[in-house]
């Protein structure tokens, strides 16, 4: 049966050409739209934690308070103690200390003095430890622009933007000018062993990373950090088991009278983020839903077109003795072939479509320059496996809900009728 | 009956226009003397700066040169961390000497509006030098008592444009013609610090505080304490404080 169903749609295009061009470009645009979202999503999340957010984060109740202000006379100190019993009740949660510091990077000229100075935010990462995942974490190998990691304490990577601001080169040393944790004056010099492109505007103005320990030495917070990061397993994020381990650790640490004591947060309550997602997730839906509902009007306005085109079939195969069940039985299949046909076809379109934006992406670098949120500036689509399921099962459905409407017709033919019909 | 009425009327009017000239003498009368009194042609002072931090107080011992409202020269003499860190302002440039790096740093622009090691002041409170008779128009708009000390309250508002803080309000010593407290608000009228004066001497004829304290009303926190150890006015200081070669000797 299948096989003649087939041989009709393949032999008489015009049955079919219709419904599989409607859902093709239903169901393509559908896939595209959903990986573009989901990669956009994807990036904003990941972004945000591998930069910022962590799955986790622990700060002192005030650094919380005041986190804008990068206050790190408010940062975790004994550090090592609260690491470690983070790892005996949390094990698969890998924790990443981070200190976020101010300051300026001034270039001298031959004589020693000012030639050239710039505000900068320093960023120190555990990069120097050879068990810290941040170098893989932070794809800082992938986005090096010139140069190289760096291999001694006092090296340091600059945002390539910044670093062409102020025209350096590699191996230049320069100085850091910022204040220690206690607020005395630091003057370090360092040597710029690269450049950097963190993707990100707000940090590709002026950033720098440096080693977490020689930060630590320089601002004088030995065994301290602004922030400690923390990463669930495989460094997936997992919004039921962070809040779960939120709310353990808050909970043990109610009542902490200390006025330093640490506090934890998730992803979702960090930048705004749980507002986005939530209308990321809901616009998803939405768009899902009026797809599906859009694309049953359409196909059973076309399969009532088609429907009258077909008339006369319908009308010789019920005079042959063809029973109105078993005629709309077969459209129903039909229809499902040609849903299959049609939601393949698009799916395989907006699946190539999410590839071209996956590799290239969306540059939206100009529209963020002035931000002061982690936004990644080149939006990319993702491609997962749901993909092949989010526009294909709606494009099957669709289809054969507007059959099912639109043949109902057929049930209305009258045999004493038909016969007249057919003589004409 | 309407001329007596006239003359009682009268005879209070004037009574009223006299106590009030010999209370309240000309805004602009008073902030010179209050210029006299906080501006010298030079100085060398010897002081201490206790910064109140969230978990631990720190104490910065300087001794600085200024010479007439444009050249300041300040050495830090501890704690280690910055002994040997040396500041000099002309004009409005400002340069550090950092002895642990042997570099010098210029400071301007935005970056002055940062904190002094990481005390209540910024590198812009430290260079503010100006008469206040000439940035700013004063009126006196009251009277009241600090500790005991009957003050006039006054408010100043810039004459200029290129000024660190567009109002003042001073509450302003009647007999000694120092200010005891000081409100700093920015143009949009939001309170940016508060310093209080206290202990004040008389020292070559000018009434000088000990101490004082800086409070930046948009932190929370104790402010940061100044402390006068020593003052010497209108010393004579060898030009070679205020040049930028001397820095790194």
């Amino acid at each position: 049966m299948i096989k003649f169903l087939i041989k009709g749609i393949l032999r008489d295009p015009s049955k079919s050409i219709i419904p599989i061009f409607v859902i093709t470009i239903g169901v393509m645009v559908t896939v595209l739209i959903s990986g573009l979202v989901k990669g956009i999503l994807s990036e904003v999340v990941n972004k945000n934690a591998n930069l910022d957010t962590g799955h986790l984060k622990i700060m002192t109740k005030p650094y919380a308070e005041n986190k804008d202000q990068l206050p790190n006379d408010l940062a975790i100190l004994d550090l090592s103690i609260l690491k470690e019993s983070l790892e005996l009740n949390y094990p698969n949660v890998d924790w990443a200390p981070r200190i976020k510091f101010a300051g300026i990077i001034d270039v001298p000229d031959k004589n020693g003095e000012t030639k050239i100075q710039g505000p900068t935010l320093g960023l120190a990462y555990s990069i120097l430890n050879t068990e810290s995942k941040e170098l893989k974490r932070l794809g800082i190998e992938s986005s090096l622009i010139k140069g190289e990691i760096p291999k001694s304490e006092n090296q340091i990577l600059i945002s390539d933007e910044f670093a062409n601001k102020l025209s350096l080169s590699l191996g230049d040393e320069i100085t850091f000018f910022g204040s220690t944790m206690e607020g005395s004056m630091v003057f370090e010099k360092v040597i710029m062993s690269g450049t950097i492109r963190f993707g990100t505007p707000l940090l590709d103005k002026g950033s720098f990373i440096m080693d977490l320990s020689y930060a630590q030495k320089i601002l004088d917070m030995e065994d301290g950090a602004g922030e400690l990061l923390g990463f669930l397993d495989n460094e997936i994020y997992n919004p039921i088991r962070a809040e779960e381990i939120k709310k353990d650790f808050n909970k043990k640490n109610i009542n902490n009278l200390d006025e330093y004591a640490p506090i934890m947060l998730t992803l979702r309550d960090q930048n705004d983020l749980a507002p986005t997602l939530d209308l990321m997730d809901l616009i998803t839906g939405i768009f899902i839903i009026v797809f599906v509902l859009a694309m049953s009007l359409v196909l059973w306005n076309t399969g009532l077109m088609g429907g009258l085109r077909r008339y006369n079939e319908f009308g010789i195969r019920l005079a042959l003795g063809e029973s109105k069940p078993k005629v709309y039985k077969f459209l129903l299949i039909e229809s499902l072939i040609i849903g299959t046909i049609g939601s393949f076809i698009g799916t395989i379109l907006g699946v190539s479509f999410c590839y071209y934006f996956q590799e290239v992406g969306l540059d939206f670098s100009d529209e963020l320059a002035g931000t002061s949120i982690v936004m990644p500036s080149i939006m990319r689509a993702h491609i997962s496996i749901d993909l092949f399921f989010i526009g294909f099962i709606p494009g099957l459905i669709s289809m054969f809900l507007g059959t099912a409407l639109s043949g109902r017709g057929i049930f209305k033919r009258e045999t004493a009728r038909l016969f007249k019909e057919l003589e004409v | 009956m309407k001329l007596t009425l006239k003359i009682i009327l009268g005879f209070f009017v004037s009574v009223n226009l006299f106590s009030q000239n010999k209370t309240f003498p000309t805004a602009t009368s008073v902030i010179k003397k209050i210029d006299f009194n906080m501006l010298s042609k030079s100085q060398i002072i010897n002081s201490e700066m206790i910064v109140y931090g969230k978990r631990k107080s720190r104490t910065i011992r300087s001794r600085g040169y200024s010479e007439g409202l444009n050249k300041n020269f300040t050495e830090y003499l501890y704690p280690e961390r910055e002994k040997g860190t040396k500041m000099l302002r002309l004009q409005d440039r400002l340069w550090i000497y950092s002895p642990s790096t042997d570099r010098i740093i210029q400071l301007s622009g935005h970056l002055l509006r940062q904190s002094l090691m990481g005390s209540d002041l910024s590198y812009e409170d430290m260079m503010e030098e100006r008469k206040l008779s000439e940035i700013y128009n004063a009126t006196i708009v009251g009277e009241e008592k600090i500790e005991d000390r009957d003050v006039w309250k006054m408010e100043l508002t810039a004459l200029v444009d290129d000024i660190n803080y567009f109002k003042r309000i001073l509450w302003v010593d009647k007999q000694r013609y120092v200010p005891l407290k000081e409100d700093l608000f920015a143009k949009s009228g939001e309170l940016l610090k508060r310093i209080s004066f206290y202990n004040y001497k008389k020292t070559d004829g000018r009434w000088y505080p000990r101490k004082m304290n800086y409070r930046d009303m948009l932190k929370n926190g104790k402010g940061t304490d100044f402390i006068v150890n020593e003052i010497k006015f209108n010393v004579s200081i060898p030009d070679q404080y205020f040049l930028k070669s001397t820095l790194k000797e």
